[in-house]
């Protein structure tokens, strides 16, 4: 479904993304995990053939950068936070989305009954809460029906029940059998759809492995997210790894996967270190699939 | 959420394919034509430019008793040196801040990551804000044409028609600068900055180049000529003074030279110098909005 081969994106004297290659199967799920800055959207945005890099990227063997267009027919995008005209109406973007995409208008609503926006035609885009906004998005990137869904954090502006709902609506439509390529920092969503996980720092893909190898602990687990001072983060990741868990340092504090009934124990390991946690937040319960650790 | 129900291929069979150019182009023009029509520019640029355009109109002709066509001539004259001053800024400022508004507000992005191609977006967008500007100009021309027919008693149609039409096409030129502007730019306030500059440069700057590189450089009365045709508003000044049936005298010896070597084939030279102001800017927009590495 994709090909990549040796993407390179530099802006100025920064190499954004650098040399990554990796394929994906049709029916597949992806995720591009790493910290902010690591070169997930940008990595995004070249598969997409909307920034210019270097390398070959090609969608069903449509190379992105000679036929763009035709490629990203092939794929619904959903942005980390849709940016769309805010005057506009919302049943009037699909109606144009849906002109833009070939398919009539009736389709248009179907696809926003699909994602629980059905009623709603008449609100502006400014009126929508984040969630509908990303909602929304997930009803434009289905409008055609795509083989291919890509999403660039999708739920990172969401609530807790909103998050929820759009990662259900990507459960099903993986079910579906939709490839989905999908950017996140969030262990849960990775390891609730992603059949396999690329990990990338500083641009580059460090590890090609599953939510399984990454986050090896017996299941059910949960997420724990610890909030520490930027400048201890790196010190409490290496504490806690030697202690046994797995963790990782992803721009939004540091994630640990736990047993359900050992949540304190990374706090009790920073503690004997000397190292203040200034917040917790406990992630939804995940399953590892396709593992017994 | 409703079930999704999608398949793992599409709905549809096969899914639809990327819009062809001209579909893609026209989805985008009437859009933009759509949403200029309903914005606050357009409605402030429109009235202004009416009630300029009838104060000017009702200016030129008070106290004078003049009717028909001098009423009108005298009119246009006194709407030339309006439109030289506003359509220019409507135009530069419209289009500077398409392309890099749409960038700023992050809008851009999802617009390209859907399946058309640079050059849809582009050239629809420039369709639909010249739709919009033509129209703009439409209602501001069509109620001083009702005043001068009140007060005159009529309005030569044919040549009101072609100061219409050389406006426009004055105003096309200036949305293809103003886009090639707004491409270039990755803020609107930096687009519009330099759309404001190029505004100022046309308008005021080159007059007074031009009068002084011809006392400094002695330039020869062609050059001098050939230099004023090459400004857009130069240009669309000496058409509307053609169609006016006036002799180009007025403008001195350039216009003498002008009206003596090019006779009936100055409007369209001029004409072609106003198209290729509108053509040029445009394609290079394209081109460097199509080869651009970001967003």
């Amino acid at each position: 479904m994709i090909h990549a081969a040796n993407i390179t994106k530099r802006f100025g004297r920064t190499e954004a993304v650098s040399g990554v290659s990796f394929d994906l199967e049709a029916g597949a799920s992806l995720a591009l995990w790493g910290s902010n800055g690591a070169g997930k959207t940008t990595l995004i945005r070249c598969l997409l053939g909307v920034i210019r890099s270097t390398g070959r990227a090609s969608i069903s063997g449509i190379d992105v950068r000679r036929r763009g267009r035709h490629a990203r027919a092939l794929v619904g995008y959903v942005p980390q936070e849709l940016a769309f005209h805010d005057d506009a109406r919302l049943g009037s973007a699909m109606t144009f989305f849906a002109k833009l995409r070939g398919v009539s208008r009736d389709r248009a609503t179907e696809s926003l009954g699909l994602v629980g926006l059905s009623g709603h035609e008449r609100k502006r885009v400014r009126d929508l809460s984040g969630g509908m906004k990303q909602r929304l998005a997930l009803a434009v990137a289905l409008l055609s029906d795509p083989p291919m869904i890509i999403l660039d954090e999708p739920t990172s502006n969401l609530d807790a029940a909103g998050r929820g709902e759009v990662v259900e609506t990507l459960r099903r439509l993986r079910e579906g059998g939709k490839t989905l390529l999908f950017a996140s920092h969030r262990p849960d969503e990775v390891i609730s759809l992603a059949e396999r996980v690329l990990v990338m720092e500083r641009g580059r893909i460090v590890r090609d492995t599953t939510p399984a190898e990454l986050w090896p602990t017996e299941k059910p687990v949960q997420v724990v997210r610890l909030y520490l001072e930027m400048a201890s983060e790196a010190d409490a990741a290496d504490a806690l790894r030697d202690a046994g868990h797995a963790v990782h340092l992803n721009g939004h504090g540091l994630c640990v996967a736990v047993p359900r009934d050992r949540k304190a124990e990374p706090i009790g390991v920073l503690a004997r270190r000397q190292i203040e946690v200034r917040d917790i937040e406990v992630l939804e319960d995940v399953q590892i699939p396709g593992g017994d650790r | 959420m409703s079930a999704i129900t999608s398949s793992p291929v599409s709905a549809f069979g096969s899914v639809p394919a990327a819009p062809p150019l001209v579909r893609g182009i026209t989805r985008f023009a009437r859009r933009e034509f759509r949403d200029a029509l309903a914005s606050k520019w357009f409605l402030l640029y429109t009235f202004a430019f009416t009630v300029l355009a009838v104060g000017v109109s009702v200016l030129s002709l008070s106290g004078v008793g003049s009717h028909g066509f001098a009423g009108f001539g005298r009119t246009a004259a006194g709407l030339l040196n309006l439109i030289m001053l506003v359509v220019p800024l409507m135009a530069l400022t419209a289009g500077a801040g398409s392309i890099a508004g749409e960038r700023e507000r992050g809008t851009l992005l999802y617009l390209l990551a859907q399946p058309v191609s640079r050059t849809q977006v582009l050239l629809g967008k420039y369709l639909g804000l010249a739709a919009a500007l033509v129209c703009s100009l439409c209602v501001g021309f069509g109620v001083s044409a009702g005043v001068l027919a009140w007060r005159t008693g009529g309005v030569g149609i044919g040549a009101y028609a072609m100061l219409v039409g050389f406006t426009a096409l004055l105003a096309l030129a200036m949305l293809s600068l103003g886009m090639l502007i707004s491409v270039v730019s990755r803020r609107t306030t930096v687009a519009t900055g330099l759309a404001l500059f190029a505004w100022l440069a046309l308008v005021f700057v080159s007059d007074l180049g031009l009068m002084a590189s011809s006392v400094l450089l002695k330039l020869r009365v062609q050059e001098i000529f050939g230099l004023a045709a090459a400004n857009p508003l130069q240009s669309f000044k000496m058409a509307v003074i053609v169609n006016m049936n006036a002799s180009l005298d007025v403008l001195g010896p350039v216009g003498a030279y002008a009206s003596r070597t090019l006779g009936a084939g100055l409007p369209w030279v001029l004409a072609a110098s106003l198209m290729a102001w509108t053509l040029i800017p445009l394609a290079l927009a394209v081109v460097l909005f199509a080869r651009r590495g970001s967003v």
